[in-house]
């Protein structure tokens, strides 16, 4: 298993923090892997965990409107007032 | 002649009953007028309490009676105004009552909407043909939308509808409204230039074209060619919510997905966040499960390792030779037990076979040694036995002295 460049968890969007999640778990399930190994393993898994449930429970969605310029910019729009 | 036709002997009598119902058969054989649409002008309309709604369809040369009984007409969003140019579909027959043929209406329509359904078939004939619906041009739908395009109306309800239902199930997602108007002469170039300025500019992974409820017409920028087009040109893969789940729209059978509502597209686009939460949860507990799992077996190949190094102690290397040792002696005594066993068995045959041929037996069968007295040997001649000679006779339970005669 080449070693990847470990990013930091707040570094990471809910999809990438997931997908490592899953490899990490898969990796823990299958390898028959060396002890520090393994609960190096774990402890990557821990912290991708918290990543994911923290950016599920602060997630709020974005709402951005395109312009009609002629650059078709996109600049944000605030929907509460709408609501 | 007058006389006999006065008579009715030539054809028998009909009451008017009967004539009327065979008036009535006529055209309720006659399939043509069975299942039938008619086009012309609405007048004399009127909708007493019963429910019923009665008119005449007229044209510059003729009058056509119609009702519409009451679950029918209740369906009608609106009843025909007086002098307004119809559509209705029904069936012929005779209201006996009244000596009347009449049209029994089910359905009507403003005359407009025929010709656009004709458009619409005609179009989606034509599509249809050059393979714009085909299922091997649906996309897929990305598993993972963090971007959102959406093509509506900036005032309309589909849009609070759909971005309800994405801050409900998706808040990860980043949304980008292309705002156009739907319904209009202006919807149809608004529509395309939405869908092509986000795949130019946001390169969304999937975009939702929406639009609430409406009449034909109010739908009609959905049935249009350019708006088709733009769908198929897509890079991202749409998904259509248009009117109500009975509406079907050219742009529905273009979509890579047709959703029955706005509210639905926004759910087939997108995970619900509660499922999203269940498979961290998930996650994790497999995470502390296939960590314990590697700590199980860590732990037997350190007692399988432990046992291993016990066996390969001195020890137990002391011991094992030890127990080597004891072994050999055990094998060793066996062996010789054995052999003594063999020996003694063959002794004993040995004598017997010496008794059997030693002098004792035949000296007991009544045969005697004789010997000379002096020098003690055998007599086997009798030249050896002169007069005189004193001899020694041994029989079986000892010796007597005698003398040769």
């Amino acid at each position: 298993m080449a070693k990847r460049a470990v990013k930091a968890p707040a570094d990471l969007t809910y999809e990438q923090a997931f997908q490592e999640l899953e490899a990490t778990v898969g990796q823990l399930e299958a390898g028959n892997l060396p002890l520090e190994e393994a609960l190096a393993l774990f402890e990557r898994g821990q912290v991708l965990a918290a990543r994911c449930t923290e950016l599920l429970e602060v997630a709020e969605l974005k709402l951005q409107q395109l312009t009609s310029a002629a650059g078709g910019g996109t600049r944000a729009v605030d929907l509460e007032e709408e609501d | 002649m007058a006389q006999l036709t006065l008579f009715g002997l030539t054809s028998p009598v009909l009451s008017v009953s009967d004539l009327t119902r065979r008036v009535r058969e006529l055209l309720d054989t006659d399939y043509r007028l069975q299942d039938v649409w008619v086009s012309g002008e609405a007048s004399n309309v009127s909708r007493p309490a019963s429910g019923h709604l009665y008119f005449t369809l007229k044209d510059a040369q003729a009058s056509l009676r119609c009702v519409m009984w009451r679950p029918d007409a209740a369906r009608l969003l609106t009843p025909p105004r007086e002098g307004e140019a119809v559509e209705v579909h029904g069936r012929v027959s005779v209201y006996e009552t009244a000596g009347q043929y009449q049209l029994y209406a089910d359905t009507l329509r403003p005359a407009g909407e025929g010709l656009l359904f004709q458009q619409f078939l005609r179009l989606k004939a034509q599509l249809e043909a050059e393979g714009l619906f085909a299922p091997e041009r649906k996309r897929p739908l990305p598993a993972w939308p963090a971007r959102i395009g959406l093509v509506t109306s900036p005032s309309g309800a589909a849009l609070r509808d759909v971005i309800h239902v994405l801050r409900r199930r998706f808040p990860l997602a980043e949304v980008t409204l292309a705002p156009t108007p739907v319904q209009g002469d202006e919807a149809p170039a608004g529509i395309v230039a939405a869908l092509q300025a986000l795949n130019r500019h946001v390169h969304p992974d999937v975009i939702l074209l929406v639009r609430g409820g409406g009449s034909i017409e109010d739908l009609a920028a959905f049935n249009d060619e350019g708006v088709a087009r733009a769908i198929a040109a897509s890079k991202a893969p749409v998904v259509s919510g248009i009117g109500h789940e009975t509406d079907f729209t050219i742009a529905d059978f273009v979509a890579d997905r047709r959703a029955p509502t706005p509210s639905a597209a926004a759910e087939i686009v997108t995970p619900d966040v509660i499922v999203l939460s269940e498979d961290v949860r998930l996650a994790r507990a497999r995470l502390a499960e296939a960590l314990t799992e590697r700590l199980r077996t860590h732990r037997w190949a350190l007692d399988e390792g432990r046992l291993k190094l016990r066996l390969a102690s001195p020890r137990a290397q002391v011991a094992g030779a030890r127990q080597r040792l004891d072994d050999l002696g055990a094998r060793a005594q066996a062996a010789i037990g054995a052999g003594v066993r063999l020996r003694r068995a063959a002794v004993g045959g040995l004598a017997q076979t010496l008794r059997a041929v030693g002098p004792a037996a035949v000296l007991e069968r009544g045969y005697a040694v004789v010997r000379l007295k002096d020098g003690g040997q055998v007599v086997r001649s009798r030249l050896q036995a002169q007069p005189g000679t004193t001899l020694e006779v041994r029989v079986a339970d000892g010796t007597f002295p005698a003398r040769a005669e």
